[in-house]
């Protein structure tokens, strides 16, 4: 079973576009969506939900105010600036401590030590987790609600859900579709997978992201590709990054021409290679069967 | 005046418009701080070009187990929510990148076996774009916890008429510490069923964070009249549109402002600026402080 993950370090340079279409012409594959802070892989794969699950990620603390003495303990501890003394009175203190939930990251240091007993920290749901099946195979995915903490678990949930699927149903291929940057969601997708595929586009700022996505790839451990999307609207920059992946050690496996018709093909909600024939697809189905080789190996 | 760009997903535009606007505003003479707060893919200077004035390394800390004091009784690691302290048997494992510095580990040892030292997390950068201050956040390759970062560039804001602040993509962690406190967020979107999906995340994120915000939308002409309708339909406003154009995708990849070599785009940008400024007024200088001093992310 090999894992591919797609990123790209910045966003907009059509992880989600490309994926889509190599899920197509790789099918059976599982497909994850790990990009669960903005995922968008369902709406050009339509997945029927088969099974829907709770994410507890969040965490609620509260104060009670009956209980609190405004002794400040939980202020002093607390190293987010969440807790401050704006709280409803009681009959022995003027005001009461109570918790800010959008500063509060649920450490649970103010619970532990305060000496009244007076702060209560329980689970939150706060996003859910799909597994669907699509015309391309099985599909995890998941959303965490907006304003949400603990991206990296919730992709972690997704990925170990879709190996299960994958080692069960005798599936070779899973396609991971990652999330921008370099930060927590994205390192909580790279560890244990095989294959990074990176989407770049021929601009400095794609230049600039590819190299810091590429390196903690690298890091990782990971079997590096590069593909070079909308290659024909900086000609000059796309050598340029041909040169920079030669200088780096990673295969550039496909270019990818700009075309318009990726965007409507989103609009019907299709995959380009479901939606067109000729142009940018030539160039997708050369990027599959270069990825489709180094896969088997 | 603080404002932020964000947007749901990435690549819709954020830094093209912090950018220029950035430029029109500190041409038309008000005093402008540029803090780009993206700190995982920071990309405002590709086209401010700042000359950086000095830096500094943002520290976090993290735990350090004397493993001679250390009776293996398993509490840091029952107490660690986030899974970066793990005592096996008679082992005791940090994950640094897991750690979110709370410092709850070592007030829960009983022996006094963790201390905390200082990881550097990354750097902040300070410097100026002609008179524009301009600072941005580069998070080391490796570390998951960015929100001490934005925190640490936003702590490095010098007063100004405007503070423009360039928002990560999405809608969690880092994105959520960068507009928290912002008098106006400007969410950026694309025409299309993906830009869409990632507005509405966007505009939720805003309601539940309370926030004041208006829509932009770039790239008009791609895709359909969805993220339009759904405007109408919640009553959103639309500060402005921009026309989907070679030329400015052509700009943006050589890193060059639209504002300083297109006049048309200066007047979109000037527009834009002067409702930005309608809407939230000039009424008082923002000041550097803006958030409280805090402990884990000393600069």
């Amino acid at each position: 079973m090999k894992e591919i993950i797609v990123i790209s370090g910045k966003g907009g340079t059509g992880k989600t576009s490309i994926l889509a279409s190599l899920a197509v012409l790789a099918k059976p594959v599982v497909v994850a969506d790990c990009d669960v802070d903005a995922a968008d892989l369902h709406l050009l794969l339509s997945p029927e939900v088969l099974e829907s699950n709770d994410f507890l990620g969040g965490a609620k603390v509260e104060i009670n105010p009956r209980l609190c003495t405004a002794c400040g303990k939980c202020a002093e501890l607390c190293r987010f600036d969440a807790i401050s003394l704006t709280g409803v009175g009681n009959e022995k203190v003027k005001a009461t401590y109570q918790v800010d939930p959008i500063a509060c990251e649920g450490c649970g240091v103010c619970v532990y030590f305060c000496p009244e007993k007076a702060i209560e920290m329980t689970d939150a749901v706060n996003g859910r987790w799909f597994v669907s099946q699509c015309r391309v195979g099985p599909m995890v995915h998941a959303r965490l609600n907006p304003a949400e903490e603990n991206s990296g678990k919730l992709v972690t949930i997704v990925r170990n859900r879709a190996r299960e699927i994958a080692s069960k149903e005798h599936i070779e291929t899973i396609l991971v579709d990652g999330a921008p940057g370099v930060g927590c969601p994205v390192i909580a997708s790279l560890t244990g997978a095989d294959i990074a595929l990176i989407i770049t586009e021929p601009t400095l700022s794609g230049l600039h992201d590819m190299k810091r996505v590429a390196e903690l790839a690298g890091h990782f451990g990971l079997e590096r590709y590069l593909c070079i999307n909308k290659w024909d609207i900086n000609p000059e920059l796309t050598e340029q990054i041909n040169e920079i992946a030669k200088e780096m050690d990673i295969s550039v496996l496909g270019k990818v021409r700009y075309d318009s018709a990726i965007t409507q093909a989103q609009v019907e909600n299709l995959s380009a290679i479901e939606y067109i024939t000729g142009g940018v697809c030539d160039d997708i189905r050369q990027l599959w069967s270069e990825l489709a080789d180094v896969i088997r190996g | 005046m603080k404002i932020a760009i964000a947007s749901g997903k990435g690549g819709t535009g954020k830094t093209t418009i912090a950018t220029n606007l950035a430029r029109v505003a500190s041409d038309k003479g008000q005093s402008v701080a540029y803090l780009d707060c993206d700190v995982e893919e920071p990309n405002g200077h590709i086209f401010l070009k700042p000359e950086i004035e000095r830096e500094q390394s943002v520290i976090s800390l993290i735990p350090e187990v004397d493993e001679g004091k250390c009776i293996h009784c398993g509490k840091c690691g029952e107490f660690c929510r986030y899974s970066a302290i793990v005592c096996i048997r008679d082992k005791v494992l940090v994950y640094p990148e897991l750690c979110h510095s709370c410092g709850g580990c070592a007030l829960v040892c009983p022996t006094g076996a963790i201390t905390e030292r200082q990881r550097q997390t990354g750097v902040v950068q300070i410097g100026k774009s002609d008179s524009i201050d301009f600072v941005h956040g580069i998070s080391d390759l490796g570390v998951a916890v960015t929100p001490p970062l934005v925190r640490a560039v936003k702590k490095s804001a010098p007063s100004a008429d405007i503070i423009i602040i360039d928002a990560p993509p999405g809608t969690s962690c880092p994105v959520i510490e960068s507009v928290r406190d912002v008098d106006y967020v400007v969410l950026v979107a694309e025409p299309t069923p993906f830009g869409l999906n990632d507005l509405k995340l966007a505009v939720e994120m805003c309601r539940t964070l309370g926030l004041r915000f208006a829509v932009v939308v770039n790239r008009v002409g791609i895709g359909d009249d969805r993220v339009h309708r759904y405007c109408k339909d919640e009553g959103l406003e639309i500060l402005q549109e921009f026309p989907d154009d070679r030329k400015i995708a052509q700009a943006y990849s050589q890193g060059m402002l639209a504002c300083e070599i297109y006049e048309d785009y200066r007047e979109l940008f000037l527009q834009l600026l002067d409702k930005i400024n309608n809407i939230v007024g000039l009424t008082k200088k923002s000041t550097s402080n803006l958030v409280k001093e805090d402990s884990d992310a000393g600069v």
